[in-house]
């Protein structure tokens, strides 16, 4: 039956790619999830968070003898919004968020009822209390002439973008790999494989190799929009970026690999999927900094994967800082990629499983080899942060043992 | 002879409150060449067994030599010498035929080249179409080719027709014949009698996790001391005083109660008549008669107590 024609050779690596590359292209929600929602966040967010120039208040007066004269005080300014209203009335309003603030009484006794806790009310505080001062015949000391300052690089969109992109890359490799791993699993097909003289490095190879070029239109469709529609610059350089965007993806795709080593249903991956992400999305300063939470908790902040992730991204993007004076940030990086590498590494015997993740420690030592001092803490840094999460992970069982 | 497959004394616990004890001593020496069956019911450890015999499985206990070589000294060379197909395994759907089966072929080191073995499973027509719209048989079909692309010398088949319609069914069989005439081995389990009977130049029925008969099919069904089975059914069985069938000329066996009795005879044409006269004589009716060659269903029923190929394993009687 065999033909004498030579045999043809099959790579099994670009065969797994083509087959996960092939699988992706064809499922068009996976797609419009992976490049169309990112964008829309991006121009959603652009939207509601563009400038926004001369704020107008809503002032509530309310009724009693002196209130149309407090009505003619602040009408002047063109910030200021001012209505006469009932006590009563005036309250629903201020309790409901219809107005900014209440001034009740009369000159030269005022209370202003206003919620010290929204910014936009404190600010109205302040220019009603001047516009009432002045009514009442306070001259100013000093003049002062307002200089507007809106640069690129400054903006909330620009804060905005890299958060935007750690989270898709954190969205894009926990889902491109875990989810997919997972499904192939229940659908028998991982221990279909494993039947067949497949080398598992060649399988998670495959799988990385994959996440990383359905990366990469993902991350340059945000970029590139970004700066044609608000202006976003990347102020650093490029291939800093582009290494950090690398190293980001990798690490989640990791990550993603060591959840799905747990989860036998798609259910329970979903969950723990949103159970891991849930807490980055809101402290790791996707949407704002992560100064705002308190200082207490701050080094648990800095630790979550995505926190120096976007930390980095924000750094080479607004700053233009060298990859070197980012070494703490990679270096935790680094301790998520390679607990997870060594746990799966140790497993299976094969050191070599996946040997990009062998690279990143050396690349990110000489990157920070500024001075000596720097690369040890570095190292010694790095070997603690790796230990601890070895031991943290100790529990996980590595994806291709559990079946 | 030289065996392709053999294992000693396998069992398989599975942990839990309380432990299942899926397979409970095993033994089976599987020859080069001929297409062996584990012939159970649903539930009777066939899976297990087939699984640990394909090293994706640890067992409990016991050994396992795949072409004389343990599972854990030659994992690699095993599995590029062997072919299996899962009881169930979702191929991507997104794929096509042809893509699936050169991402197969990829992993083994020889083997024919994919075309080549669609057209052993007469998919040739199919080659660009994606999984997703195959039929049932052609998808099994595909499967069974993912097991053949790296020119196997052992088939692993677990219930490789189960689910198809008969159609269907005798394609794959088709399939599996045409490899087992290459002088290659085949293991097959299933709880289709037609199946073991058509296939398998051996069987080992199994139930409860032990195998309770192994040997040809003509071996098997010549325990039960005749090759043809006379079933017949009378009403009114449960009037007047109790029958006795066992007597009648030629029968060497008798199963069965309430109206509905099954008798194992040597020669259907000698013990007929008596039997008939005897129906008239005690005064029941004669409601049903039928002669047929004995089955391994036949055998398994004297084993185990109850059917082959009934669904469920409890509500059968003891």
């Amino acid at each position: 039956m065999s033909t004498p024609s030579p045999p043809k050779r099959y790579s099994p690596y670009l065969q797994l790619v083509l087959s996960r590359v092939r699988e992706f292209y064809r499922e068009p929600e996976a797609l419009f999830w992976v490049y169309g929602f990112p964008l829309i966040m991006v121009i959603a967010l652009g939207i509601a968070f563009r400038e926004r120039r001369m704020e107008k208040f809503t002032i509530d007066v309310e009724t009693g003898p002196a209130a149309e004269a407090t009505l003619a005080a602040l009408k002047p300014d063109d910030r200021l919004v001012p209505a006469v209203y009932d006590a009563a009335t005036c309250r629903d309003r201020l309790r409901t968020g219809k107005t900014d603030l209440i001034v009740i009484g009369t000159p030269p006794n005022y209370v202003i009822r206003f919620d010290p806790t929204k910014p936009e009310n404190v600010v109205a505080r302040d220019v009603v209390d001047r516009r009432l001062q002045q009514a009442a015949g306070r001259k100013d000391a000093v003049t002062i002439k307002d200089e507007e300052a809106q640069e690129p690089g400054g903006r909330y969109i620009d804060f905005l973008v890299p958060g935007l992109v750690g989270m898709s890359l954190m969205g894009g490799g926990l889902w491109g790999v875990g989810f997919v791993t997972v499904d192939m699993r229940i659908r028998k097909l991982l221990k279909r494989f494993l039947a067949t003289p497949m080398k598992r490095s060649h399988f998670l190879l495959s799988i990385m190799t994959s996440r990383m070029l359905f990366m990469i239109p993902e991350v340059l469709i945000v970029l590139v929009f970004a700066r044609l529609a608000f202006g976003v610059r990347i102020f650093g350089n490029s291939f800093a970026l582009l290494g950090l965007i690398f190293f980001g993806s990798v690490m989640f795709s990791g990550i993603g690999l060591l959840l799905a080593s747990r989860a036998r249903t798609l259910e329970a991956i979903s969950g723990l999927m949103n159970l891991f992400m849930l807490p980055m999305w809101i402290l790791s300063g996707i949407f704002f900094h992560t100064e705002r939470f308190p200082v207490a908790i701050q080094p648990y902040l800095r630790i979550l994967p995505l926190t120096p992730l976007i930390h980095a991204l924000r750094g080479v993007m607004l700053e233009a800082a060298p990859l070197s004076s980012l070494a703490g940030d990679l270096t935790i990086m680094v301790a998520w990629s390679e607990g997870r590498a060594v746990r799966l590494g140790l497993r299976r015997r094969t050191s070599n499983l996946l040997p990009g993740f062998r690279l990143f420690p050396c690349a990110t030592g000489f990157a920070s080899a500024g001075t000596r001092e720097q690369l040890r803490t570095f190292l010694q840094r790095r070997n603690w942060l790796s230990l601890n999460l070895q031991i943290t992970m100790n529990l996980q069982i590595t994806i291709l043992d559990n079946d | 002879m030289t065996c392709a497959i053999r294992c000693h004394q396998l069992t398989k616990t599975y942990p839990g409150r309380p432990p299942v004890e899926a397979v409970r001593g095993i033994d089976l020496e599987i020859r080069a060449g001929e297409c062996f069956g584990v012939l159970g019911p649903n539930g009777a450890g066939k899976t297990t067994t087939i699984e640990i015999l394909e090293g994706l499985m640890p067992a409990t206990s016991g050994t396992v030599e795949v072409l004389g070589m343990p599972w854990d000294k030659a994992d690699r060379e095993i599995r590029q010498r062997i072919g299996i197909s899962l009881q169930e395994t979702r191929l991507s759907e997104k794929l096509t035929v042809m893509e699936t089966l050169t991402l197969f072929r990829s992993f083994y080191r020889q083997g024919p080249d994919p075309a080549e073995t669609l057209a052993r499973v007469s998919l040739q027509e199919k080659a660009n179409a994606l999984l997703k719209n195959l039929s049932g048989g052609q998808k099994q079909r595909v499967a069974l080719a993912c097991a053949l692309v790296g020119d196997p010398e052992i088939l692993f088949l677990d219930e490789p027709s189960t689910g198809l319609d008969p159609q269907s069914r005798r394609e794959v069989w088709a399939i599996i014949e045409e490899f087992g005439r290459q002088g290659r081995t085949v293991l097959i389990t299933t709880h289709y009698l037609e199946e073991a009977e058509r296939l398998c130049n051996r069987v080992a029925i199994v139930d409860r996790g032990r195998v309770i008969a192994c040997g040809t099919p003509n071996e098997l069904i010549a325990t039960l001391g005749g090759e043809h089975v006379i079933e017949f059914a009378v009403a009114g069985d449960d009037r007047g005083p109790a029958v006795a069938w066992d007597d009648l000329p030629a029968v060497t066996e008798v199963r069965g109660d309430h109206g509905k009795y099954a008798l194992s005879v040597t020669q259907p044409h000698v013990a007929l008549p008596p039997l008939l006269a005897r129906v008239n004589e005690s005064g029941r009716e004669l409601t049903g008669l039928a002669i047929r060659h004995a089955s391994l269903d036949d055998v398994f029923v004297r084993l185990a107590g109850r059917h082959l190929e009934e669904d469920s394993v409890e509500g059968a009687p003891q």
